[in-house]
């Protein structure tokens, strides 16, 4: 079985124009709706109190509010989780409230309502943590971006091809913030997790098309660039199709059975491996095309070492 | 023809032969277990285990087995029933109730002989067993300001006993912390009073100025005894909650330090997280207090009152009870260790105070000589009860003599509290070092998983990752034929080598966990993919099926090792700098590339090398 029977011949480099377009709307509304609506932080970031009980019932939403606000919880918000008797409870941050007493509280609240009531999962996070977490998360978020920048740097001699891969590279952690923010899904540290691992394999693709480009140059130094960026990022087609298939059954798996705790987590590696598949071939290699990319970049140097070989 | 170097295959079967070894563990599932330990934390022992045995049998409990683990007892049984049975009969028995502790939990039925090769399956997360995950704050500045202020009563007393005229000595004063401040009145002389404060103030940096006033003399904690004492006081608190967990009966607790100043608390099975919070955050200090031995304290406890000048203490270790003076000669925090040692007379606990309350020791010691002095442990707890309808909240004080011993010498800051038995020292000096919790402790983030949902994730986790694993082997089967079956041999012998490498570490596994060895399984075609579509190519160059299979191998390194390396950042960064579940998910991720680089690189080739190296007419690849 082949995807590809023959060898394609996609004119990517011609066609760029209406990839940058897409891009750019893409990243438009994603920057657009993470500045106006934000992401709807999980209490990992912001504190607080996050609950899941179970009914033996079906759970009434309004219901349970009405009676978590009598009972002196401030704002709660109460939704149906998984299943009609499952709901899941979330509370500000409270500095007044201690700990040790919400769970009891909880309880009592929700057995006020049914006495089969049961507290399956309570989390409590202060405050002063939530907004450790965001600052460890953001130096995660700093030190792999950077991490990756000297990377790039050192094996792309030519800072076209950098260039191309590090758009490339922040162009999907973008659309994932942009899904996070117009789904507004709970964005909790699992999803920071998934970023990070998306930023690091969505580059996978870039480097082997750029692997493909510097082979191809080495072969034949005259063929004009645009020519041989098609021909790699169609020669590699093949393969970038078919990793990216098979990583996201996985993802799919993980997100249909993995269970809520799973479902932020799984989305965003979804929408990351997408975004990285696309971004490598239509966008990393059209940049450096852009930058003026030529065999020259690539190979300034072969023929003055090969003399300095000399003896 | 194609050729592997024979070293290289040994590798290849050698490796994988030691990572079914790890990993096989992991397949044995667990059984229900009571976990048995010495209330006095001594090891168990032979005799125990078949005192316990037998204590069982005669209770007409079925056991499957039971072997000492680090120390402590693990019983298995066939039922929970069966498990219930054996903690009912054991928590019946006074006897056994004294001597030991025991908690309810699984144990792995790892057999006989992994267990004695120290072969252990990956511990489960509370996430996917169920648990409560304490994170404790502790306050490490009051645990330097109490050092200062034991800094300035000491300058206090030297400036006084030198007669030195001094205003004010105050802590912290002008916005320094780790500072003492010594305000000496005008005219004072400042040199003497520099070597009055020297002894007491012994290692701190002083300074001395002129002010309106007068003179000041200012000392000032380095900073690396600021740093050694907030160490010094995490680590009271960690050996503190370890203490008390063991007390709780938890099985596999985890106790851990976590950045500057907190303290992450691991406990599996447990539920009801006020009943803990309330005695793991209990504050407790020490006293040392002679023992008055003038009256007799069979009588006052019968009359229920102590005479003048003493106190009567009912709640004791040694099951009698005893009349203590009421000066107390030193207390906990002044307590700067206590180790088991040996003495002539056997076990031993080592004691050091600090320098003020070593001075008040060898006072006490000079005037008693043969007299008796005991250790008393309080504990402040907060305790809700209902007053007219209302609850009210308020702290309680239980306190209890813990040790009394003779006084036979003179001593100040460093003794030994001799006379005890091997077991006794330990958890003396467990309890003097332990027992006193004297910085606050508050919890800043709980989190609690009930055991149904915790069997859930587990069900799920597996589920997803049956699931994936079979689509991506089902995928590659099809698409690259017998290449693609190789391939789905080689990211088994992935998983394989995976979870040996967690397994060893004692990684604890969770559902993020989970979901990294299933993308790890995901991302790991990736280097089969880039190699096949290469041999591909070159068979479609014309290239024969032996030469491109090489070809593709050789071509394919750099980009394998290059889209490696970049994932391989991201899951470093994440390893060093996330926590929990998270740190757990990228040292899979980051354990992953390395064993799938090793995978599919020399374990698919030493395969493919042995499945057409050798033919002579291989004319066609079935590569799809």
């Amino acid at each position: 079985m082949e995807f590809f029977s023959h060898q394609t011949s996609y004119p990517f480099m011609a066609t760029r124009k209406v990839w940058y377009t897409l891009s750019a709307v893409l990243m438009i509304v994603s920057l657009g709706s993470f500045f106006l609506r934000g992401v709807n932080l999980a209490i990992d970031f912001t504190g607080g109190v996050s609950a899941e009980a179970s009914f033996p019932g079906a759970a009434n939403v309004d219901a349970v509010r009405a009676r978590l606000a009598a009972a002196g919880f401030h704002e709660p918000s109460v939704q149906n989780f998984g299943s009609s008797r499952d709901i899941a409870i979330r509370l500000p941050p409270d500095p007044k409230q201690t700990a040790s007493g919400i769970r009891t509280q909880l309880e009592t609240a929700l057995r006020g309502i049914d006495p089969g009531a049961q507290v399956l999962q309570l989390e409590v996070v202060g405050p002063q943590v939530g907004s450790e977490l965001k600052v460890s998360a953001a130096w995660a978020l700093f030190f792999t971006l950077l991490g990756i920048f000297l990377y790039i740097a050192f094996r792309f001699h030519t800072w076209r091809l950098s260039l191309g891969a590090i758009l490339a590279v922040l162009h999907d952690p973008i659309l994932v913030l942009g899904f996070f923010s117009l789904t507004q899904m709970s964005f909790d540290l699992a999803v920071v997790a998934a970023i990070l691992a998306v930023i690091g394999y969505s580059l996978n693709d870039t480097v082997v098309v750029f692997d493909r480009i510097r082979e191809r140059f080495e072969g034949n130094r005259r063929s004009p660039p645009d020519v041989v960026l098609d021909q790699s990022i169609n020669q590699t087609l093949s393969r970038t199709i078919m990793t990216k298939v098979v990583t996201s059954i996985v993802v799919v798996a993980l997100l249909f059975l993995g269970g809520p705790v799973l479902k932020g987590f799984s989305a965003a590696l979804l929408i990351g491996i997408v975004a990285g598949t696309y971004s490598s071939i239509y966008i990393s290699s059209a940049i450096a095309l852009d930058c003026g990319l030529t065999a020259e970049h690539l190979f300034p140097t072969v023929k003055k070492a090969a003399i300095d070989h000399l003896p | 023809m194609l050729e592997y170097p024979r070293w290289k295959y040994i590798l290849v079967a050698a490796v994988l032969l030691l990572g079914l070894l790890f990993a096989l563990p992991n397949v044995f599932g667990e059984d229900p277990a009571l976990q048995v330990a010495r209330k006095d934390h001594s090891a168990l022992t032979a005799d125990a285990e078949q005192s316990v045995e037998s204590f069982l049998k005669t209770h007409g409990v079925h056991f499957e087995r039971s072997y000492v683990d680090q120390g402590r007892l693990m019983v298995r049984f066939a039922s929970v029933p069966d498990q219930l049975a054996a903690r009912d009969a054991v928590n019946g028995n006074d006897d056994f109730k004294n001597t030991y502790i025991t908690a309810v939990s699984f144990a792995p039925r790892t057999p006989e002989f992994l267990r004695t090769l120290g072969l252990k399956p990956m511990p489960l997360g509370l996430d996917l067993r169920g648990g409560l995950y304490l994170l404790y704050q502790v306050d490490v500045n009051s645990a330097v300001s109490q050092a200062l202020e034991g800094y300035a009563t000491d300058a206090r007393r030297a400036l006084t006993t030198a007669s030195i005229p001094f205003k004010d000595v105050t802590v912290g004063a002008g916005g320094q912390a780790g500072t003492v401040r010594i305000q000496l009145t005008a005219g004072a002389d400042v040199g003497a009073a520099r070597s009055a404060l020297s002894q007491p103030l012994q290692g701190l940096a002083l300074l001395t100025g002129n002010e309106a006033a007068g003179p000041v003399v200012e000392a000032t904690m380095t900073s690396a005894q600021i740093r050694e004492r907030q160490d010094y006081a995490i680590q009271q608190n960690i050996t503190t909650l370890r203490n008390r967990v063991n007390e709780l009966g938890v099985s596999e607790p985890i106790v851990q330090r976590q950045g500057i100043d907190r303290i992450n608390v691991q406990l599996p099975g447990v539920q009801n997280s006020a009943e803990v919070k309330d005695i793991l955050g209990r504050v407790a200090t020490l006293e040392f207090r002679l023992e008055d031995m003038q009256n007799s304290a069979i009588e006052a406890a019968q009359l229920g009152r102590a005479p003048l000048g003493s106190k009567l203490y009912t709640h004791t270790r040694m099951g009698r009870p005893i009349l203590l003076k009421r000066e107390v000669i030193a207390t906990g925090d002044q307590l700067t260790n206590a180790t088991t040692g040996q003495s002539q007379e056997g076990p031993a606990v080592n004691v050091r105070l600090d320098a003020r309350a070593g001075e008040n020791m060898l006072r006490t010691t000079r005037a008693n000589l043969n007299k008796r002095m005991a250790v008393v442990l309080i504990e402040k707890r907060p305790e809700t009860v209902e007053i007219d309808g209302k609850k009210v909240t308020r702290e309680v004080t239980d306190e209890e003599v813990i040790n009394d011993a003779t006084i036979r010498g003179v001593f100040s800051n460093n003794f030994q509290i001799t006379g005890l038995a091997a077991g006794e020292a330990r958890e003396l000096a467990l309890l003097l070092r332990s027992g006193s919790l004297a910085t606050v402790i508050y919890v800043v983030e709980e989190r609690a998983v009930g055991p149904s949902l915790g069997r859930d994730n587990i069900d799920k986790g597996v589920t997803a990752l049956a699931v994936g694993m079979a689509g991506v082997f089902l995928f590659m089967a099809l698409y690259y034929q017998v290449f693609g079956v190789v391939a789905d041999l080689v990211l088994l012998a992935n998983v394989v080598l995976l979870t040996a490498l967690l397994s060893m570490m004692h990684q604890v596994l969770s559902l993020p966990g989970i979901a990294g060895i299933l993308l790890t399984v995901g991302m790991a075609v990736d280097a089969n993919v880039l190699i096949y579509e290469r041999i591909r190519e070159e068979i479609r160059k014309g290239v024969s099926p032996q030469a491109a299979i090489r070809a593709g191998f050789d071509k394919a390194f750099s980009a394998i090792a290059d889209s490696n390396i970049t994932t391989l950042i991201a899951g470093v960064v994440l390893w060093v700098l996330g926590s929990g579940p998270i740190r757990g998910f990228a040292v899979v991720l980051t354990l992953g590339i390395a064993t799938s680089m090793f995978t599919s690189l020399m374990g698919s080739r030493a395969l493919l090398t042995l499945m057409y190296g050798g033919r002579r007419k291989l004319t066609h690849l079935a590569i799809g």
